[in-house]
């Protein structure tokens, strides 16, 4: 357990510095479009709500992992769809 | 085969492939001719994740997530396909409450089904629930803000910030509660754990209810960096690397814009969150610093406009609210074929959110290699011949570099006024966001168009059309 904890702990600190990497040299033009972007990969909780949702854990925790699955889904779906429909008008001449 | 793809093994690694296209998706995200694409790879990444999910051997009921899936399905691509891009702002703002309080539920159905919980994961379940509660009751003011459901203006009332932090302490106290677990007769964790909840959402309502409308790109781009957070959380929770790395790369990439943010109006963090700009505004300033305004109607702004060799245009929060941007690119294309060199010029807190004039003129058709920073036109603007001010205001104000008494000195700005001539498109003489008068409507150069902006802009294209 403590060692997956020192794992996961370690895989954090590079994602981070691995985010700020990569995002410091986009563009203004597609800030938005990378917070919509952006906002859909914070939906892979979704992961998470799934597990909660199908797993045998109770009652409450198939409720509000059902919820959870709700909210997570329309933040994924509606986020990639929404990013998506705004870079289809990023156009050159 | 089914062995194989339901093994521990098989999950993590494509987990751990699915992390690999959250990061080249994001990668390709930072470039026009390639974000599109890069939309997609990190799509892709989520389904796989998704599907790893569903085939895993931890599900053994399908019933229910089924539900959420298809409804989540269902209402994500209809606000989606239907949303108008100038309410691009309050429908990200709502996404972001969403992804909140779902890693809010996972914390919170983790809690109380599992029975035995360590110190890491009740810490982690600590997390999610303030982190994820903030978020989503923070996202929904905003939301609400920028649909103007709630009033746009700053929300405040005596000893705030002191109840903010009685709260903050009150959410520390019961998490370390949950996460110790000791004995306190007849006050059991759960009350605790459910007391955490709803001072986690009220502390998120007291951090962006005093937050006014040209503060939310900083606001958004915070909760947005929050949510991501929350996933990480989520992640320690349920021991998953996919939620750690994917929630971490957000958590990231928003505070990155929220600092770009800051930046962009010189002003710290804590200020924006805590700090009221109007409070300062209104004392050093009178009315004979602003010098003589100087109408001019349709006809006139043409002819100078037909003379032009180079425009540039300012747009701001005002061409939203007139929806002015189709008319501007069509002014644009009639400029260009009379021979003028067209630009934009967009200042990054333009707007309620981050890069938010840049959507609404690729939406109109503006190719998005003309639209550029601040730092790419001020050193040409002696150069251009007509600045065209829409609806901004506070970021072409030259009190930002001229006047050390104006709140906004030292902000970044849009060097207008130094252009050869400027026309303000402006409804009326009102003060900016800011509440602060602005010395370029008085300048020698400066020119008011009134009206609403795309009215006037209308009526420019017909005036080259005649």
């Amino acid at each position: 357990m403590d060692n997956l904890f020192v794992l996961l702990i370690f895989v954090l600190v590079l994602a981070i510095f691995l985010g700020f990497e990569l995002i410091n040299k986009v563009p203004s033009t597609l800030h938005t479009p990378l917070m919509s972007g952006a906002n859909a990969i914070s939906g892979i909780t979704i992961v998470g709500a799934l597990i909660s949702s199908g797993s045998d854990g109770g009652l409450w925790t198939t409720l509000l992992g059902t919820a959870a699955v709700f909210f997570a889904t329309v933040n994924v779906v509606g986020g990639y769809l929404v990013t998506n429909r705004m870079l289809g008008m990023f156009k050159k001449k | 085969m089914m062995e194989i793809l339901q093994s521990e093994i098989f999950a993590n690694l494509s987990y751990i492939f699915a992390s690999m296209l959250f990061i080249f998706g994001l990668k390709q995200l930072g470039s026009p001719e390639t974000a599109q694409r890069g939309n997609l790879i990190s799509s892709s990444g989520m389904l796989l994740a998704v599907l790893v999910t569903l085939v895993n051997n931890q599900i053994i009921s399908y019933e229910w997530l089924a539900i959420g899936l298809i409804l989540g399905i269902l209402v994500g691509a209809t606000a989606a396909s239907l949303v108008k891009m100038t309410s691009m702002p309050e429908l990200v703002a709502l996404f972001n409450g969403f992804g909140g309080i779902a890693s809010l539920l996972v914390g919170s159905a983790e809690y109380l089904g599992t029975g035995s919980l360590g110190l890491i994961s009740l810490t982690a379940i600590f997390l999610t629930l303030i982190i994820g509660g903030v978020t989503f009751s923070g996202s929904l003011v905003a939301y609400g803000k920028l649909s103007e459901i709630l009033p746009g203006r700053q929300i405040t009332f005596t000893g705030q910030r002191v109840v903010l932090i009685i709260f903050f302490f009150i959410a520390l106290t019961l998490g370390a509660h949950l996460i110790f677990n000791f004995s306190l007769s007849g006050w059991s964790p759960v009350y605790s754990f459910l007391l955490l909840i709803f001072f986690a959402l009220v502390i998120g309502l007291l951090i962006t209810l005093p937050i006014g409308g040209a503060d939310m790109p900083v606001i958004i781009a915070l909760l947005n960096s929050y949510s991501g957070l929350a996933a990480s959380a989520a992640g320690f929770v349920i021991n998953n690397n996919v939620l750690i790395v994917a929630g971490a790369l957000v958590g990231a990439s928003g505070l990155i814009l929220t600092n770009i943010m800051c930046k962009a109006m010189n002003r710290s963090l804590a200020n924006v969150v805590f700090g009221s700009i109007s409070s300062t505004a209104s004392s050093n300033i009178n009315a004979e610093d602003v010098g003589e305004i100087k109408p001019i109607n349709i006809s006139d702004a043409y002819l100078i406009l037909e003379a032009a060799n180079s425009v540039l245009v300012v747009p701001g929060y005002g061409m939203a609210v007139s929806q002015a941007q189709h008319a501007v690119r069509e002014l644009g294309e009639l400029l260009e074929e009379n021979g003028c060199e067209v630009n934009y010029a967009i200042h990054p807190v333009a707007g309620r959110m981050p890069g938010h004039m840049n959507v609404l003129l690729a939406e109109a058709n503006v190719s998005y290699d003309q639209l550029q920073e601040p730092d790419d036109v001020n050193p040409v603007m002696d150069t251009i011949d007509v600045c065209i001010v829409i609806g901004a205001n506070d970021v072409v104000n030259p009190d930002a570099k001229e006047n050390e008494g104006s709140p906004i000195y030292g902000m970044p700005i849009i060097e207008a006024d130094r252009s050869k001539t400027v026309f303000i498109l402006k409804r009326s003489m009102a003060a900016g966001f800011a509440g602060i008068d602005n010395p370029l409507f008085g300048k020698e150069n400066s020119r008011m168009l009134f009206g609403d902006a795309k009215e006037s802009i209308s009526g420019l294209v017909a005036e080259f059309k005649s």
